[in-house]
């Protein structure tokens, strides 16, 4: 009973002091705030960057081109060998006559000389347009696919796609490192204010100390207020992000200058931000505190 | 039983001042002690010796049973609350009232707010500042203040009060006030343990006087007087 009272006890002084020390709460509680909102631009800018890349990802292919002289049932049995392998995610036949009649369409000059050739005597070959699960290891599912009996050929752009995968890395190994190094910034910053807001109570803590207050008695309140400065400092910035984002997102009508960059739909991503920013505006202000306390503990 | 016990006790700073040099005292439950020299005699680093504020270089500190000199830190808080104490600042929070300033103490043992008002309203009664628990510190006098202290430091009815020059601040009417309070607390079996350099209240109150000189313990006398000068 006396631990529960003492227990309530320091939610109850968690709460009194933020408002006892107003001006110092609301230095703390603006500058999680400043700080979170970085945080949470640079989350919605890594899943932006994330999507984006992984939609050019997945519109890399695979063309296998099919022997000349292949039947009908070698054409089947192909296509359930090329399904059987692993990091598949698509597969679709395209034959040497649909090309021609696409080349026909897309150029007028071509129509010409393409007419020429009947279906015996099309120089085209029949394909298979394959989409892998993971771009990473395209070559390798390449390969298997050109070891595949009546395949003769196989094109997925070689070279230029390992390029674009190693520069996708890069670019989203950049926008890791800037969260990470963002949210250790925050974690700094809120530290450093609270350890502020702690200095002019440093005297309270010492006649605690003296008067027979446990360690744990005192750090406990201490690690409540940080917990609730934290979560006051991310209601701004949830707000203005999540509405900026959304006013954005309507406004540009999902598409950042061109279709090919196209936003995240702020309904898939809202949620995880909310919790994101909150998680560590709690996190950082209660843990931040409750280390800044620690020093004036050897008293 | 001895309730305090130092064993050759030697104190050095880490900056090379010996402030304590061979120091062994025992003092019994129910005793009232005053420990008596000048600026930077040492007596300053006894008290807070015994309430762990220092620890000892060499030597045993036992108080109310409790070996102080290995004493962790995070278990400070068990020596402490067997402890009462006053200082010469008072120690009070400004923006807590006297009866805040008070329960402050009683806090830490998560009682139900009605005993806390009843063990907070009976100390301020024993120090006769009832009617003041209202008021915040700096609407109260110098004594006044050092009367809420007192109280802060035996609302939890410890069995030893320390005093470390609780009437440096005071004049010799409100020292002698204070005096009295002290003096009562432990004529009702509290031990008492006081620095001082006031020879007045020393001499008027002959009680056993401990002095120490450069470190050293001097002299140690019952019904003692200030440097020896009535003795």
């Amino acid at each position: 009973m006396k631990k529960i009272r003492i227990f309530f006890h320091s939610i109850e002084e968690a709460f009194k002091s933020v408002f006892r020390n107003a001006s110092l709460s609301i230095a703390s509680i603006s500058c999680i705030a400043i700080t979170l909102i970085l945080v949470a631009v640079s989350v919605i800018l890594s899943y932006n960057v994330n999507s984006f890349t992984s939609d050019i990802e997945k519109d890399v292919t695979i063309v296998a081109f099919l022997d000349k002289e292949v039947t009908q049932e070698q054409i089947d049995e192909i296509k359930t060998k090329i399904t059987n392998l692993n990091n598949i995610a698509s597969i679709e036949f395209q034959s040497k006559q649909q090309l021609i009649d696409e080349m026909k369409e897309e150029n007028a000059d071509l129509e010409n000389i393409l007419n020429q050739y009947t279906e015996e005597t099309n120089p085209l070959q029949d394909t298979y347009l394959v989409k892998v699960e993971n771009i990473e290891t395209i070559g390798k599912t390449a390969e298997e696919i050109e070891n595949i009996e009546g395949v003769s050929i196989v094109k997925y752009g070689e070279g230029m796609v390992e390029d674009l995968v190693n520069v996708f890395d890069v670019v989203k190994n950049i926008t890791y490192i800037v969260v990470i190094g963002l949210v250790l910034v925050t974690a700094f910053l809120i530290s450093n204010t609270i350890k502020i807001t702690i200095q002019t109570r440093k005297r309270q803590i010492e006649i605690m100390r003296l008067v027979g207050a446990s360690n744990s008695f005192i750090k406990i309140p201490f690690f409540f207020e940080g917990l609730l400065l934290g979560a006051l400092g991310s209601i701004i910035p949830i707000i203005a992000c999540c509405y900026g984002y959304m006013y954005l997102y309507e406004r540009f009508n999902g598409q950042l200058f061109t279709p090919i960059i196209k936003l995240v739909n702020p309904d898939l991503i809202i949620f995880n931000i909310i919790f994101f920013v909150i998680a560590i505006g709690v996190v950082v202000g209660a843990l931040g505190s409750y280390r800044a306390v620690r020093r004036y503990l050897k008293i | 039983m001895n309730l305090i016990e130092l064993k050759n006790v030697y104190k050095q700073y880490s900056n090379g001042v010996t402030a304590l040099c061979d120091v062994s005292i025992e003092i019994s439950k129910g005793e009232f002690v005053f420990v008596i020299g000048k600026t930077a005699s040492g007596k300053s680093t006894l008290i807070k010796l015994l309430y762990r504020q220092e620890k000892p270089s060499k030597g045993g500190v036992f108080v109310g049973g409790i070996n102080v000199a290995k004493l962790k830190n995070r278990k400070v808080y068990k020596l402490r609350r067997k402890l009462g104490i006053v200082f010469q600042d008072y120690k009070l929070l400004p923006n807590l009232t006297v009866y805040e300033n008070v329960a402050f103490a009683l806090e830490i043992y998560g009682l139900r707010s009605d005993e806390v008002r009843q063990k907070v309203m009976k100390a301020l009664e024993k120090v006769g500042l009832k009617e003041k628990f209202k008021s915040y510190p700096d609407q109260l006098s110098g004594g006044e203040q050092q009367r809420v202290s007192i109280a802060r430091a035996i609302v939890n009815e410890p069995k030893i009060l320390i005093c470390d020059e609780p009437t440096g601040n005071l004049d010799p009417k409100t020292s002698l006030e204070i005096m009295e309070i002290i003096n009562k607390i432990n004529e009702e079996g509290t031990t008492v343990i006081m620095a001082t350099h006031d020879k007045e209240i020393v001499n008027k109150y002959r009680k056993r006087v401990i002095t120490i000189e450069k470190g050293i313990l001097v002299s140690d006398k019952e019904k003692g007087g200030y440097f020896n000068e009535k003795d």
